[in-house]
């Protein structure tokens, strides 16, 4: 299958990168060269294998819940682009 | 003795312990080195001034019963320091200052290290050639016109150009192999598990490991003990009996069965990869160990599998990055539009590349024919490695398919940059252990690598194997330092 422009618009909408008309061309190119590469996967046969979806083959830890870095807001809103006293400011979402 | 910042990890320690050398007298040496060594752009940040504060403070209270007392270590900016500048290699965070350690670099500073800075790497760790970071290329003290490898390229060219005399990295499908092969340096891909990915910037989840790079396997052994850790903050950690690898490191490999992979042997590989790899064949076999054919019929799926899940992860782990709590912002005429042109500007091109890749694998009604179909190929491949270690104890290969490429080689072809991994791929999709070892220079002096892999947890194994196969080896660098002004 090829990936056309208009599909390369709708995915970077989803990725929330906005993308001009010549990088999209560009990036068709080259999204569709590596996907010629990745089907080459579909000559194999999966149907009975099972997806592997943990490479380390335990079940997660529980833990307590615990707060245990106290005293940080100061530093944590330094690396904030836009603050307002403890808020971190984005533009207006509601008009 | 020997010119400080020439001597390795061991001798260093020896120096400090009895007294011949001061932490300071050592610190200084690799700030001036350092200093004199600009034109490779291994450093993103250096922190020289608190380096040689944090070295006083050792000498004036020395603890020599520490496993790095007083060695000065860069590290790739990769790893977040507190209170030290942490960029990734991206624009995106080019001012990030994070307000936490990550666990192996706190494991460092336990021992006694002390930061020198933070090494240039590609961007978000996503490149063979460390062509990808804002801040430029790294250049390979081997010659100037060729890559030092990449991801962790700012790490190795640092560690062969002794601006550093041990390092770390990370390794999602090759990034500390890869370099280490290029450099003629030695690197470790631990077990997916065995060092906390706690403060790492994310790239792979499920592939991502931290690991060693020295100048040998002693020192690299010594380091990889060092970071690696049980690390409750990270839930892939995983808790099994670690060892004093430097300590038992034994070049008594008799007896051990090595594999050969069949299907490593690529139709465009240079003869001299061949013969290194014959080469290698015959020291494991003077070593008195032995060697058996294997196969691992799905070695040749094992990049277009990476190509899917590696992107994948990275664009759900990358969607943080949207100029609200830290980092870049580009400004918009709303919340949307900020997004957008945050993400677009912050983040280059290869980054954007993968962002794209993983985003449409994940996206609605191409899950299962991609995403879901990699991670059933990933079993079949991790099956293939169960099934040999029926046989061996261990794996030879060559690490690269060729020696260092020259800048700008391959940056306008990414399946090309990408073939250059087709070795050390399989291992992170199998959680595998996987060690670069010099093993000699090509017609044009540059580099070459073997790779032996191992049974998940095995490393002290792979160590053994990498500490024989050295002592035959008896590799020497072809360092003319062109750099220094």
């Amino acid at each position: 299958m090829t990936i056309d422009l208009k599909t390369i618009k709708h995915i970077s909408k989803l990725a929330r990168i906005s993308i001009n008309d010549e990088k999209a061309k560009k990036l068709e190119s080259d999204l569709n060269s590596i996907f010629k590469f990745i089907e080459k996967l579909n000559k194999l046969d999966t149907d009975k294998v099972e997806p592997l979806t943990s490479i380390a083959e335990t079940t997660l830890k529980l833990r307590s819940d615990e707060v245990k870095s106290k005293n940080i807001r100061e530093q944590i809103l330094k690396n904030s682009p836009e603050k307002n006293k403890d808020f971190f400011v984005v533009p207006k979402v509601i008009e | 003795m020997k010119d400080i910042v020439s001597q390795n990890l061991s001798d260093l320690l020896n120096n400090i312990k009895e007294k011949k050398i001061s932490s300071e007298e050592v610190t200084k040496a690799f700030i001036e080195r350092s200093e004199k060594s600009k034109t490779l752009n291994c450093y993103v940040t250096d922190n020289f001034e608190s380096a040689l504060k944090d070295s006083k403070k050792f000498d004036n209270n020395p603890d020599f019963s520490l496993k790095l007392s007083g060695i000065p270590i860069a590290v790739k900016d990769l790893f977040c320091t507190q209170g030290v500048k942490t960029t990734a290699g991206s624009k995106i965070l080019n001012n990030f200052i994070p307000t936490y350690e990550s666990t192996v670099t706190q494991n460092l500073w336990n021992e006694g290290a002390i930061l020198l800075g933070k090494l240039n790497c590609d961007e978000f760790a996503m490149g063979s050639s460390n062509e990808t970071s804002f801040f430029g290329n790294v250049q390979s003290p081997i010659d100037k016109n060729l890559v030092p490898g990449g991801s962790s390229g700012g790490s190795a060219s640092a560690l062969a150009a002794n601006l550093t005399p041990i390092t770390i990295g990370t390794d999602t499908g090759g990034s500390i192999r890869q370099p280490a092969s290029f450099t003629g340096t030695v690197g470790l891909k631990p077990t997916y598990g065995s060092c906390s990915r706690y403060g790492i910037v994310a790239f792979a989840s499920s592939l991502d490991q931290a690991g060693p790079m020295a100048k040998n396997v002693k020192d690299c052994s010594l380091l990889y003990e060092v970071i690696s850790s049980y690390d409750s903050k990270d839930s892939t950690s995983i808790e099994f009996k670690r060892n004093n690898y430097s300590e038992l490191l034994s070049n008594n490999i008799k007896g051990k069965k090595i594999g050969i992979p069949k299907e490593y042997r690529v139709d465009e590989m240079p003869k001299e990869i061949e013969d290194l790899w014959i080469k290698g064949i015959d020291y494991i076999k003077d070593c008195g160990a032995e060697i058996i054919d294997i196969s691992l019929p799905h070695t040749q799926y094992a990049l277009p599998t990476y190509y899917i899940v590696a992107p994948a992860e990275a664009s759900s782990n990358l969607a943080r990055y949207d100029g609200v709590k830290y980092g870049f912002r580009s400004e918009g005429n709303n919340l949307i539009d900020m997004y957008e042109k945050t993400r677009s500007e912050g983040f280059g091109n290869e980054v954007k590349r993968r962002i794209m890749i993983g985003t449409y694998v994940l996206s609605s009604g191409y899950y299962d024919a991609y995403y879901l179909k990699a991670q059933k190929v990933r079993k079949l491949i991790k099956n293939d490695f169960d099934e040999a270690y029926k046989k061996v104890d261990a794996i030879l290969t060559p690490s690269t398919p060729s020696s260092a490429f020259k800048i700008g080689e391959k940056t306008n072809d990414p399946v090309s940059m990408y073939l250059n991994d087709v070795f050390t791929v399989p291992v992170n999709l199998a959680g595998l252990p996987g060690i670069s070892i010099p093993a000699g220079l090509d017609k044009k002096g540059y580099p070459l690598g073997l790779q032996i892999i191992g049974k998940a947890f095995d490393e002290q194994n792979i160590l053994n194997i990498a500490y024989a196969m050295e002592e035959r080896i008896n590799f020497k660098n072809n360092i003319k330092e062109w750099w220094i002004k």
